[in-house]
């Protein structure tokens, strides 16, 4: 496996793992020493190359790899100890998963001779780890290492990218064993070979679908934002005047300010993508998977549509939706052909239908608006959210971590680039937020890095502010304080006659005596007059600190539009006293 | 429907574990499974019988590809193939039963291929339909083990299934 040319230099496995990491352009590995792991960290420690952040816990880690790997569509890596450290990182392995997010974890194991004893901090981590990665190895003979971390990066970012688990037992790693190392230069695997192009007579049958239309759509997912194909998305969409939704994994693959731009779709998504989704007579699928947060009830779903699904991974197409043109490739150069097509026949829609489609769109948009009520005196989160895309010029990164407070981020802040938007979209994990931020802003440490949260997510990671101040990580937080798991609350009120069970958090602590404990700043808002004097201070006069904003928002507040379950895709709930 | 799916993946550990598990994860029936290395010791060949809709069966198989362990896979019973399995049957025979259950066998075309004072194991070969119809005919008599190997299967004609 490994090639042993003669001048081949003699290292370690310790040594072999980070001159790979090395050699594979790796800046930094987040992780958490342990026993297994520590000739990893002493070969760590004997060079410059790559730089380790320490967490203070290792879900921490994994979601400071996996939003570096959403914001720059490079594998972020990962370093734990085995047992413990492997299990604390399953969360963040399984986020990863859900999203097809590349990530390459290593995780240290017990000495082989002790696998299957119940040795000290032994767990089967290829075991817990199987049904929430692209693929998983272990490590048998140190000189395969070099082949086993390029195997690694090479499944992580190819076809449909994922997290890749390589399980390292201790005796791999012994300083005083040394082989001769040798990087490859690619990998190549018999039984995996990605289809990168699509199929030519495929997309010329979606060409002809698409200018055949009367009222189209094109719905965009997260596979657009990972294939980098949204500057391609951008010009097809714009060349055909086509509306186009993004999904809660897509929101920046097409420009949210422009006016084309319909609006997220979804469980929450606004009402004129739901409807124009529901009244299309073709979608144009692209890097999306017709999840069920989008489609409602399936049986239900846009009666009217052909479908043209363009995705990476064969096994998204037809699974919950049947596509009537499948399109099997990498979105860029599918998009690409379909442009060159276009650009030679010189055709477009038929003008006079698209332009009804249009009033027809723009009427629906008249409809909700994403109207909320401003006459109260309360905070409300919307405004927070609308403020604080104004202040970053909608050019921030928003982390966000899972609840109501994401929904209004989602809905509210204008996304106008891609790999901004990094949340987690598929498994919904609290506590995702603050250690994605401060992935982000370890890498891009001059832009605004916004965490947007909730006092309940927030408290799921809240230690990492300690790791915020070791690396100086001026991530700005925004804490919408609703003193409720507030989307646990709303389905409460709208499905339990507002029996908040559990949902109600006592007991908070002060969250500017706690962000000051860890050396940060901390700035309390509770009247909607004074959002825009903490937002200035936080963004300019606190510009490279860690600010952390308490905002006591009302906490009455919902999320609309809202699907009504067991609808169609259009059926949704405006207010709470408004329905379709 | 049933559904016969023939794959070779490669004989590395932890493959077929992450096979079984994508079948458990996703909640896809396995009715028999068997596998052993082929000819090409790095490739083991695994037969697996399933039942579900075309919907399933499609993503069964579509999900199947995209473990990185799965070379290739075929649905044999899409077109003409043979398949076969096994089964070792222990019977209790006594007295005049010993005589009716050789006839049995016989019928079946099976063999008797251990003995003892009270008992006879019969060996089968065949379709899953013709084993299940051997234990039906074997009324009357006392089934002391069954083991079966599951399903065996193979393309007829000039079809392959391999690198």
């Amino acid at each position: 496996m490994t090639s042993q040319s003669k001048q081949a230099e003699m290292l370690s496995g310790a040594a072999m793992i980070i001159r790979a990491l090395a050699d594979e352009g790796v800046e930094y590995l987040y992780g958490y020493p342990g026993g297994a792991v520590l000739h990893i960290y002493d070969a760590l420690f004997q060079q410059t190359k790559v730089k380790h952040v320490l967490v203070r816990h290792e879900q921490a880690a994994t979601h400071m790899a996996d939003a570096y790997a959403r914001a720059t569509g490079k594998a972020g890596v990962v370093l734990v100890t085995s047992g413990p450290g492997a299990t604390n990182a399953v969360t963040g392995i399984a986020t990863a998963y859900m999203d097809s997010i590349p990530m390459v974890v290593l995780t240290g194991q017990v000495m082989s001779h002790l696998i299957g004893e119940d040795a000290f901090q032994e767990t089967d981590m290829l075991g817990i780890s199987r049904p929430i990665v692209k693929h998983n190895m272990s490590v048998r003979r140190p000189e395969d290492i070099p082949y086993l971390i390029k195997k690694a990066f090479y499944i992580a970012q190819s076809g449909r990218p994922g997290p890749v688990v390589l399980d390292i037992p201790k005796d791999m790693t012994i300083p005083s064993q040394k082989f001769p190392y040798h990087y490859p230069d690619d990998v190549k695997l018999r039984s995996y070979q990605p289809k990168l192009k699509g199929h030519s007579g495929q997309i010329k049958k979606a060409v002809t679908a698409l200018l055949a239309a009367k009222k189209p759509i094109l719905y965009a997912g997260g596979g657009v934002i990972m294939g980098g194909a949204s500057e391609e998305l951008t010009e097809l969409a714009r060349y055909l005047n086509l509306p186009v939704t993004n999904t809660l994994m897509g929101l920046g693959a097409y420009p949210g300010g422009d006016k084309q731009f319909i609006g997220m779709l979804g469980m929450h998504g606004s009402y004129e993508a739901n409807q124009t989704m529901h009244g299309a007579d073709l979608i144009l699928a692209v890097g999306a998977r017709f999840d069920d947060r989008v489609t409602n009830n399936t049986k239900k779903f846009c009666p009217d549509a052909t479908i043209i699904h363009i995705d990476i991974d064969p096994a998204s197409i037809s699974k919950t939706i049947n596509a009537h043109i499948p399109i099997v490739g990498l979105v860029k150069p599918v998009l690409t052909e379909m442009l060159d097509i276009l650009k030679q026949k010189k055709k477009k829609l038929d003008a006079a239908a698209l332009e009804k489609w249009w009033q027809q769109i723009n009427e629906w948009r008249q409809v909700h608006g994403g109207r909320y009520d401003t006459e109260t005196p309360l905070l409300k989160p919307q405004y927070v959210i609308e403020q604080v895309s104004k202040i970053t010029k909608g050019d921030a990164f928003v982390c966000s971590d899972v609840g109501q407070h994401q929904m209004f981020a989602a809905q509210y802040y204008s996304f106008n680039k891609p790999n901004r938007w990094i949340n987690s979209g598929g498994l919904g994990t609290m506590g995702f937020g603050l250690p994605a931020a401060m992935g982000v802003k370890l890498n891009f440490p001059d832009a605004d890095v916004v965490c947007v949260t909730g006092e309940g997510s927030i408290q799921m990671n809240i230690q990492e502010l300690s790791t915020c101040k070791q690396y100086g990580l001026g991530v700005k937080i925004i804490n919408l304080n609703n003193g409720y798991l507030g989307m646990v609350k709303q389905w409460q009120d709208m499905n339990y006659e507002s029996r908040y069970a559990s949902s109600y958090m006592d007991s908070l602590p002060d969250f500017i005596k706690l962000a000051e404990a860890y050396g940060h700043v901390g700035i309390r808002v509770t009247k909607p007059e004074e959002l825009q004097p903490a937002l200035e201070r936080a963004f300019v006069e606190h510009k490279d600190q860690l600010v952390f904003l308490d905002i006591h928002i009302d906490p009455k507040e919902h999320v609309y539009p809202m699907q009504i379950p067991g609808g169609a895709i259009n059926e949704m709930f405006l207010s709470k006293t408004e329905r379709t | 429907m049933r559904h016969i799916i023939s794959v070779l993946l490669e004989n590395e550990s932890g493959a077929l574990a992450r096979l079984v598990g994508l079948f458990a994860q996703r909640g896809y029936n396995i009715d028999s499974l068997t596998v052993a290395p082929t000819e090409d010791a790095t490739l083991s060949r695994l037969t697996l019988v399933t039942h579900g809709n075309d919907q399933v069966i499609e993503q069964i198989t579509k999900q199947l590809h995209k473990l990185i362990e799965v070379v290739k896979l075929t649905d044999l019973s899409e077109s003409a193939h043979i398949e076969r399995e096994l089964m070792l049957v222990k019977v209790k025979a006594v007295g005049e039963q010993r005589d009716e259950i050789k006839r049995c066998a016989d019928i079946f075309r099976g063999q008797i291929v251990d003995v003892s004072a009270t008992t006879y194991t019969v060996q089968l070969v065949g379709t899953s339909d013709k084993l299940d119809a051997f234990i039906q005919a074997l009324t009357g008599t006392p089934i002391l083990e069954v083991v079966r190997s599951g399903v065996s299967g193979i393309s007829r004609g000039d079809k392959t299934l391999t690198m």
